[in-house]
């Protein structure tokens, strides 16, 4: 079985919403119509969006650290926004897990938006229907695309590559090998909805150094009488550098 | 959670139509065992399930106020193996059929006896619609609380208390109901159905601050920590990713203090339980139906602050989300 998804590297994310902006310019174009924005240069802007980067900090002045948060439908493995769904208009695809929405039969009554713990499913107030993030499932099989670009807007976009995109189930997927090996989680685990989207924690790259380390212990040409030249009264750079 | 007023009514009018047909019912059935005397059906019954039929309508009405597309209202009854929504989208339809049909055999009086025991209880054509009716009511109660209830993040609603509540205040505003038309219509049943009221209203009087209880003392099980996946005890937001509003700060939100909930949720206990419980009893006493009426409507507008409560008071995890602008 597949289960496409995506892996957020927060140790990358420089917190641009290039995703943002790709994914709405995207979204917005295709087939399924537009996604409304209300007063867009006015006092009170509203629209929707399948993808929002929020920024926190954690922390305390001065060890405080930012963490940039982009945020769309998981596509949970269990999704606790479907099975409610009066109207069979929200579904998850056996073939590759994506969770989308049918226009056409939804009947905008939120109930899927209660059902949804992270907050990721808007209702269009124009469209009057209940949008969320299509993995833009209209480019991953788009065979006129060239291949490389048979993935999302959003991973597309990103200037730092801190959006993975691939198999989940796949262990030797690119995501896969990603999460196994730099420490990918999912988004509250308590509820049992096993997001398929990961996140990859912020990372600090430390070296070690041990105290004798910090003296020059012996060298070896020494150690064989060879110096490597007379011996001279200044700094020399063999005082500085292990050979 | 946002309380949105289509919701409101709907589950008040409904409740007090189901409450009002299961007044009936068990009026009649009471009549059937020679508990109660019988009453002239055609005025009583009929109307009275006229009345509990204009108040499903009524909840119906609300109900599409709350949809972005009722047009395609007739969809949303495709998926009752799994929704619950959908269970009721069908079942209320059907209740609304049998309490139609209940009422148009009182007033035409097909009444057929089916079974006379020896003792004298009668088992008539339209007890047995009742009945049908009766079980429908109890299953759109259960569909309504469940809706609600089945979210389990949403863990002011995830429990039993939910679909029991919706049940005894249902029930309750409907009997009160009830018991005005009565002094009206059928005095002899006023102080039955008075009774009644006061004792379902108590229950539900118990249920309710139950819930409120186990609602105090609830521990979300989501934090900023879980919703982040950050371990640290101190995180803070500092932008929500935009500074206009979305559906995100609008539709989860009661974007009220905790005073004025709070002031709400002592409204709903004065005028949900308190008033109507003394109206009922100086009503049942002096036998004055604008008192009995007037506790029917105080109850249904303590009913409606009750419900803003349930809604305000449900706090969703994604608020973890959208802390700051
Ligand atoms: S993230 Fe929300 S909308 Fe997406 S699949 Fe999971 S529960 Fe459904
Ligand atoms: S808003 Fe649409 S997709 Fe969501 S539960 Fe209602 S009908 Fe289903």
């Amino acid at each position: 079985m597949t289960q496409l998804a995506l892996v957020i590297d927060l140790n990358v994310c420089v917190g641009c919403h290039a995703c943002v902006t790709s994914c709405k310019e995207w979204n917005t174009s295709g087939p399924a119509g537009f996604m409304t924005d209300e007063n867009p240069y006015g006092k009170d802007p509203t629209g929707t969006f399948f993808n929002r980067v929020q920024t926190y900090e954690f922390g305390e002045f001065p060890n405080t650290e930012t963490l940039h948060f982009p945020k769309s439908c998981l596509h949970c493995e269990d999704p606790p926004c479907v099975p409610v769904c009066p109207t069979g208009a929200s579904y998850k695809r056996k073939e590759d897990g994506i969770v989308l929405v049918d226009y056409d039969k939804c009947i905008g009554c939120r109930y899927c938006s209660w059902a949804c713990p992270y907050g990721v499913r808007e209702i269009d107030e124009k469209q009057r229907v209940m949008k969320k993030c299509t993995l833009c499932v209209d480019r991953l099989y788009d065979e006129t695309l060239p291949v490389s670009e048979r993935k999302p807007a959003c991973v597309l976009a990103c200037p730092t590559s801190a959006r993975l995109y691939g198999d989940v189930h796949d262990p030797d997927s690119e995501v896969s090998v990603a999460i196994r090996e730099s420490g990918g989680y999912q988004l509250m685990p308590e509820w049992g909805t096993q997001p398929a989207n990961h996140y990859l924690p912020r990372r600090k790259t430390r070296k070690q150094i041990h105290e004798d380390e910090l003296v020059r212990a012996d060298n070896p040409l020494k150690k064989e009488q060879r110096g490597p030249s007379k011996p001279i009264s200044e700094p020399t750079l063999d005082d500085s550098t292990s050979w | 959670m946002h309380p949105a007023f289509s919701v409101i009514f709907l589950t008040t009018l409904i409740g007090v139509g189901q409450g009002m047909f299961l007044a009936l019912f068990s009026g009649q059935t009471y009549s059937a065992v020679e508990l109660l005397p019988t009453s002239n059906s055609a005025r009583f019954y009929a109307t009275g399930a006229f009345i509990a039929l204009l108040f499903l309508v009524g909840g119906l009405i609300a109900s599409f106020f709350h949809l972005g597309r009722p047009e395609r209202a007739w969809r949303a009854a495709s998926q009752w193996r799994t929704s619950w929504l959908s269970r009721e989208v069908i079942v209320l339809p059907t209740l609304m059929m049998l309490v139609f049909v209940y009422a148009l055999m009182h007033y035409f009086e097909w009444d057929t006896v089916l079974f006379t025991n020896a003792k004298g209880a009668r088992l008539q054509l339209t007890l047995v619609v009742a009945c049908f009716g009766m079980l429908a009511t109890f299953a759109l109660f259960i569909c309504t609380g469940m809706i609600y209830a089945c979210l389990k993040f949403l863990q002011e609603w995830h429990s039993p208390l939910t679909v029991i509540n919706y049940t005894l205040l249902g029930t309750a505003s409907g009997f009160a109901l009830t018991t005005a038309f009565a002094n009206l219509n059928a005095p002899e049943l006023m102080r039955f159905y008075a009774i009644w009221t006061i004792i379902i209203t108590s229950a539900g009087g118990i249920t309710r601050a139950a819930s409120l209880l186990r609602n105090a003392q609830l521990k979300p099980k989501s934090t900023l920590q879980t919703a982040l996946g950050v371990r640290h005890t101190k995180i803070q937001q500092k932008s929500m990713g935009f500074m206009g509003g979305s559906v995100n700060t609008r539709d989860f939100a009661h974007h009220k203090t905790a005073l004025f909930l709070k002031n709400i949720k002592w409204i709903f206990i004065v005028l949900a339980f308190v008033i109507p419980l003394l109206l009922l009893w100086l009503g049942m006493q002096r036998r004055d139906t604008g008192i009995l009426l007037a506790a029917f409507i105080v109850q249904y507008i303590g009913l409606l602050f009750e419900r803003w409560f349930f809604f305000a008071q449900a706090n969703h995890p994604q608020n973890l989300y959208y802390q700051t602008v």
